[in-house]
């Protein structure tokens, strides 16, 4: 499908209502907790405290003992019932089952489930299951699970590295060679998540007489019908999975395999509906939903003026006991691995460690936030060697708007842009020269100061092909996307999707999409979601790809109605489609335009007047189509080039920062964040999650890990010490949006769900790096804490 | 959420009667069901939601006679004879929203809506105190409503906008406020 | 995260709370306010057979106030004592304090008595009543008893009373000393409202010559209990607590302190802050009682 640019749109881009605020204002949502069924029974379950231990015994006698208590299921049991969940990876032995199996390997690891008339009860059983370990040697810190002599998270396995290789794209070592200057670093980013509020939960009811399993789960997961079905030894078609249910939030993690493989086998089984919802503890640290653990060693190679000419880059990713999808978030970034900048020769070494601790899980951005940290720290540090404006190494490295589309040396094209247009908007927006004399003020009054820029992308639209990269075993080479869209008898348009949403603001999307094509008000096209028998494929909301994908969809199947529209009008006019123009829903002759049917006329042809269809048309009115993603359908040649996403958003942040020298508090006193998005759908839904994005990385670079001892034990399992940024730690945000449309897209949209927490890690870090300079101090983790720069700051003595 | 009969034999019962949203409901409960649990399982009253349980998120904030609390901590038969509002009560009637809900739709102030309905109780104690709010006084306001969607900047501005209008509404005829 | 179950008593008199706790039928807890003992329920790390709600003793509700002194009733919501005028005018410090507690909906829940009972170090109330010189009214079966502060904080989370005593009020005496009074009150914690990374509390009075003439410095958040700094506060005696007096208490601020490293900041850390907000408090105590002079 080519693009279909536009000047100006009648609904796209326009400011509207979402449809979906009305129902979660009036508390009127659906999300999983919600879905009460007859008779329904409650999870609750027991977890390893020990990150390591064999399981010798599991005493279940006590617990199935109590009043109220309907099972309790053990590892040994749901193994002979399903199908083990398979890593992302190439590891064909690392089976997993939704309950620990002779081993566990991390603490908040599953070992047992009961099933009783309440949660509550429930919870009461799960303490008198008595379970029997023998703790054995556990290692917690990546580096050193990658020495030989580390004890085995999985003992089948030839060690605790589940993947390595090194890419190499251009003439890295002549590239590297050349250039007078170098800089090599570490950047390292701390186990973070998105944590949505609601926890993961799932409803499942087995229903015999149909041979059907009823699935409610509160699921941000493509596929997940089939992986589902998959495990439960059922035929897709044996699954039923209730898109309509409302997730609050997920930004990638909610992938809830293992808990809808437990609760399915358990209605199954029990002949009863069964409810599992998270609660925060199980979640934190037994729900397998952490994010990136990142050490990033980088190496780039520059001339005095600050281009850089050659990268190298070492990323070790420490996945937690269970490599499930997370290992491939080494290479989503592969489709951005030299960021916004004319780079022309790549290394890059991923590495994929397994450790006894929590399983990672996909985060927003599925690798492209630490990517993006990690080199815009290298930036900013070629600035600070060679005495040159951070602003003006940006400039003089950034791609060119005339260069597009743009190759990368590992072989994404990137599609359109203006970086420098935007930089020079947000630098406008935030009056950077002002910053700066506010900054050098404070300076002057004793403050640390500083202020920060990043230039960051967010590559959209999703394309499959990083996982045969990482799994020859995984040849997907696209992810496709589809949409049903039908006009009944009474002319009410109706769109049908099949995926659950958590915020994006799907229905909003896909109704303006089509009222924007079939000239209709948006406010009368009702969007539905299919479930899973009746639902199109589809590829779920990830890798920021509904905008471009759910949007061509529905464009697609929208403007076949259109067309069908325009076929009924011609045939009635008695004129060839040419001769006619259609305008909003009517279809009319174009040299008179008097001479017209409208639309309730066109659809009582379509409905009820077969004598008056063009002989061959399908009666009724509706359309389904599924595209899949724009430059998608190839395979990695054998040195690992290949396309991956489509489409380039582009970012760049300005930000202020004081940093308290005491007590090491970082205040954030203005932030300024451009994006380019090209054609924006609906603002308000692009804008707040650009802002949510970057709440997300305030989180991340300040106040947010998974804090884990030398035991293996998470420190900061529960919010009072994990911390979430409140409104006291966000600032108000300015955005200032700019447009260089996709060619790709239907209507110049790219992809944004991503968009704030993919750069401001980077740009905070820019900051507060400025504030630290003039003390010769220089931080390249994050979350930067209060106690790692109050650690810090004592180091110069700076208390006078 | 219906007890076997060995549950309500091995425990003990307490009586309670509560009015939630202007309608008076009497259950028989065990003590330590919350009251955010008594109001989603017993009265089916799911808009209020529970986020993390220990009373950081406030995902379930209500108002309890007046004041608005964490209803995660608060046993259901602590409310016994008392008053509770919920998001289902903001609602003048049920086809229409308060002020400041129109007002969250208008400046698109949630995204998946889950902390929302404790964003919209905290809101609405701050707007029976304060119709003029500051930027500070909003963030003050929803300091203990976690979101993780929006960055609360829609939200703020959401809310401004609703004490804008109300204030408005609430202006003599004839006064500066007329001409908006 | 349910809590164990528990039997749910709620006495209408401070006599029937000291009956129900001298029965001894098994562990009872106290609630209150519960924003600190329902997360432990919930959590399972508290696990009482009995949960005295004394939320419907009216006679643990309400501020008394005499010439000497006023009188806090344990019950007292955190939110009324914020708002009541009384507070603001005759106590301070503790009005100070209270502006650092929580957010909203915990202080419309939360007690000044539950706060107290809970003896969290890092606790905001505690921390002023402790630099006031409160004392804590406690009663038994066995009658009444009068708690100074300083000996109510015994270990974290651990108070003086005993198994069978109900906290009941505390009371704040006047500070009889000629002169102006002032208060400071600070606080550093990660995010706004986070518990307290180290927090410090100051009651003085300045003589007509603005003389330190009499001086209470306590600090919180220490990783033990809220301590007085004696060692400070009789170094400041006397003086007019210029630049070099508070370089010299940060520096016994820092040094005196009992500090814990944890996952939000290390020991080192938590004395570095410790000793340059006894410091601000003392100044800020300085110049509020400065500005009362004139």
């Amino acid at each position: 499908m080519t693009a279909d640019v536009r000047a100006g749109f009648r609904y796209i881009g326009q400011r509207r209502r979402p449809k979906e605020d009305r129902r979660f204002v009036t508390g009127s949502g659906r999300y999983a907790a919600d879905v009460t069924l007859p008779g329904m029974l409650h999870v609750a379950l027991v977890m390893s405290p020990h990150p390591a231990a064999r399981i010798v015994a599991i005493d279940t006698a006590a617990a199935l003992a109590l009043p109220g208590v309907r099972a309790v299921v053990t590892g040994a049991e749901l193994m002979q019932g399903t199908e083990p969940i398979l890593s992302g990876l190439d590891l064909p032995s690392m089976k997993r089952y939704p309950l620990a199996l002779g081993v566990v390997r991390y603490a908040g690891e599953w070992v047992a489930a009961i099933v009783a008339e309440s949660r509550a009860l429930a919870e009461d059983a799960a303490e008198l299951v008595e379970v029997d370990y023998e703790p054995l040697p556990q290692v917690i810190d990546p580096e050193a699970a990658m020495q030989p002599d580390a004890p085995r998270v999985h003992g089948d396995l030839d060690g605790n590295v589940l993947y390595r290789r090194r890419f190499v794209w251009g003439p890295v070592a002549a590239d590297f060679a050349a250039p007078a200057h170098k800089v090599a670093y570490r950047a390292r980013w701390h186990r973070s998540a998105t944590v949505p509020i609601e926890t993961f939960g799932v409803v499942a009811r087995w229903n015999p007489a149909q041979q059907l399993l009823d699935v409610w789960a509160s699921v941000q997961m493509p596929k997940f019908p089939e992986h589902l079905a998959r495990a439960l030894r059922l035929p897709g078609s044996g699954i039923c999975a209730h898109f309509d249910v409302d997730v609050g939030g997920s930004y990638g993690v909610k992938r809830g395999l293992k808990h809808a493989i437990l609760v399915g086998y358990l209605a199954r089984s029990l002949g009863v509906p069964v409810r599992l919802l998270e609660d925060r503890l199980d979640n934190m640290r037994g729900g397998d939903a952490h994010g990136p653990d990142r050490i990033f060693d980088v190496e780039m190679a520059f001339d005095d003026d600050g281009v850089v000419r050659a990268l190298k880059i070492r990323a070790i990713d420490d996945v937690g006991a269970y490599a499930g999808r997370a290992a491939l978030q080494l290479g989503k970034p592969i489709t951005a691995i030299v960021g916004p900048y004319r780079i022309r020769s790549v290394a890059y070494e991923p590495i994929s460690v397994c450790t006894n601790k929590t399983p990672e899980e996909a985060v927003r951005g599925f690798g492209q936030g630490p990517t993006n940290f990690a080199l815009e720290t290298g930036m900013d540090l070629i600035a600070r060697q060679l005495g040159l404006d951070r602003v003006e190494v940006r400039r003089r490295n950034l791609i060119r708007t005339d260069e597009f589309p743009y190759t990368i040396p590992s072989g994404s094209s990137y599609d359109s842009g203006d970086y420098h247009a935007v930089l020079d908007k947000v630098l406008a927006a935030a009056d950077w020269s002002t910053l700066v004399e506010r900054r050098d003020a404070a300076r002057a009054a004793g403050r640390l100061a500083g202020v920060g820029l990043c230039c960051c992308l967010e590559p959209s639209g999703g394309n499959a092909s990083f996982e045969p990269l990482f799994n020859p075993q995984a040849s997907n080479t696209t992810w496709m996307e589809g949409c049903q869209i039908k006009v009944d008898q009474t002319g009410s348009i109706v769109a049908s999707i099949g995926t659950n949403s958590s915020g994006q603001g799907h229905e909003t999307l896909v109704a303006t999409v089509v009222g924007e094509v079939l000239e209709r008000d948006p406010d009368t096209v009702r969007v539905v979601r299919a479930d899973s028998l009746g639902a199109l494929p589809s590829h779920s909301a990830v890798g920021s790809r509904m905008a471009i994908m759910l949007g061509g969809a529905a464009a697609g199947a929208a403007r076949k109605l259109k067309q069908g529209l325009i076929a009924i009008g011609a045939h009635n006019l008695k004129v060839a489609a040419e001769a006619c123009i259609y305008v909003d829903g009517a279809v009319a002759l174009a040299a008179d335009p008097a001479e017209r049917l409208g639309w309730q006329q066109l659809i009582d042809i379509a409905h009820r007047h077969f004598h008056l269809l063009p002989p061959g048309t399908e009666p009724g009115l509706q359309a389904s189509y599924v595209w899949e993603v724009p430059t998608g359908g190839a395979l990695p040649g054998a040195d690992g080039r290949v396309q991956m996403y489509p489409c380039y958003t582009f970012e760049s942040h300005v930000v202020y920062a004081e940093i308290d020298r005491i007590t090491g508090q970082t205040r954030l006193g203005g932030y300024f964040a451009g994006h380019d998005c090209g054609v924006m759908i609906n603002p308000d839904i692009v804008h707040g999650m650009t802002y949510g994005g970057i709440a997300h990385g305030i989180g991340a670079a300040l106040y947010e890990r998974f804090h884990y001892d030398d035991d293996g034990q998470l420190l900061s399992g529960s919010f009072m010490d994990y911390l979430i940024p409140s409104a006291h730690e966000v600032p108000n945000i300015v955005i200032v949006d700019h447009c260089t449309p996709s060619p790709l897209t239907t209507f110049g949209q790219k992809g944004s769900g991503e968009a704030g927490y993919l750069g401001a890690p980077a740009a905070i870090a820019s900051a507060v790096n400025d504030a630290l300079a003039p003390l010769g101090l220089h931080i390249a983790v994050v979350p930067m804490t209060v106690a790692a720069l109050g650690d810090l700051l004592a180091t110069k003595d700076v208390q006078r | 959420m219906t007890l076997s009969p060995g549950e309500a034999e091995a425990m003990s019962l307490h009586e309670i009667t509560v009015m939630v949203n202007g309608t008076v409901h009497t259950a028989r409960v065990q003590a330590r069901l919350t009251l955010v649990d008594f109001l989603r399982e017993v009265l089916m009253l799911t808009g209020t939601h529970t986020g993390c349980e220990h009373g950081v998120c406030g995902a379930c904030t209500v108002m309890l006679d007046g004041s608005s609390v964490r209803s995660c901590l608060v046993f259901a038969v602590q409310a016994a004879g008392s008053q509770v509002l919920t998001v289902e009560g903001l609602a003048p009637d049920p086809e229409g929203m308060s002020v400041l809900q129109d007002s969250f739709c208008e400046l698109h102030g949630l995204q998946c809506g889950f902390c929302t309905p404790g964003m919209l109780i905290a809101a609405h104690d701050l707007l029976q105190h304060n119709l003029a709010p500051t930027e500070e006084d909003i963030r003050e306001a929803i300091g203990g409503n976690l979101c993780r969607c929006t960055g609360y900047k829609q939200i703020v501005d959401a809310v401004a906008l609703a004490a804008e209008r109300l204030s408005r509404a609430n202006a003599p005829k004839g006064s500066a406020g007329d001409a908006a | 995260m349910k809590a164990v179950d528990f039997d749910y008593l709620q006495p209408r008199s401070v006599p029937e709370i000291c009956d129900l706790l001298a029965a001894g039928k098994g562990e009872a807890r106290i609630l209150a306010g519960g924003q600190s003992l329902v997360p432990m329920l919930a959590m399972r790390l508290a696990r009482p057979d009995v949960v005295i709600d004394i939320n419907r003793v009216d006679e643990l509700h309400g501020i008394d106030t005499a010439a000497d002194a006023v009188a806090i009733r344990a019950c007292t919501r955190q939110a009324r004592a914020l708002d009541d005028p009384t507070v603001r005018t005759r106590l301070p410090l503790l009005a100070k304090a209270l502006s650092f507690v929580g957010h909203r909906q915990t202080r419309n829940r939360g007690t000044i008595g539950g706060s107290l009972a809970n003896a969290d170090p890092s606790a905001e109330i505690g921390l002023a009543a402790l630099a006031m010189g409160a004392e804590i009214e406690a009663r038994s079966k066995a009658g009444d008893r009068t708690i100074p502060v300083g000996e109510f904080f015994v270990a974290p989370m651990v108070t003086a009373l005993a198994a069978d005593e109900c906290l009941t009020a505390i009371r704040f005496r006047r500070w009889n000393e000629q002169g102006s009074l002032g208060t400071g009150f600070q606080e550093t914690s990660i995010r706004r409202s986070d518990f307290a990374l180290a927090l410090a509390a100051v009651q003085l009075t300045l003589d007509r010559g603005g003389t330190c003439c009499r001086i209470a410095v306590s600090l919180g958040a220490s990783g033990t209990k809220p301590q007085r700094l004696t060692e400070i506060e009789q170094a400041l005696m006397g003086t007019k607590l210029g630049k070099a007096e508070l370089t010299e208490a940060e520096r016994l601020a820092h040094d005196g302190i009992d500090a814990v490293s944890d996952i939000h900041a290390s020991a080192a850390h938590r004395r570095r802050i410790a000793g340059v907000l006894a410091a601000r408090a003392i100044a800020e105590a300085r110049d509020d009682a400065q500005s009362r002079r004139s």
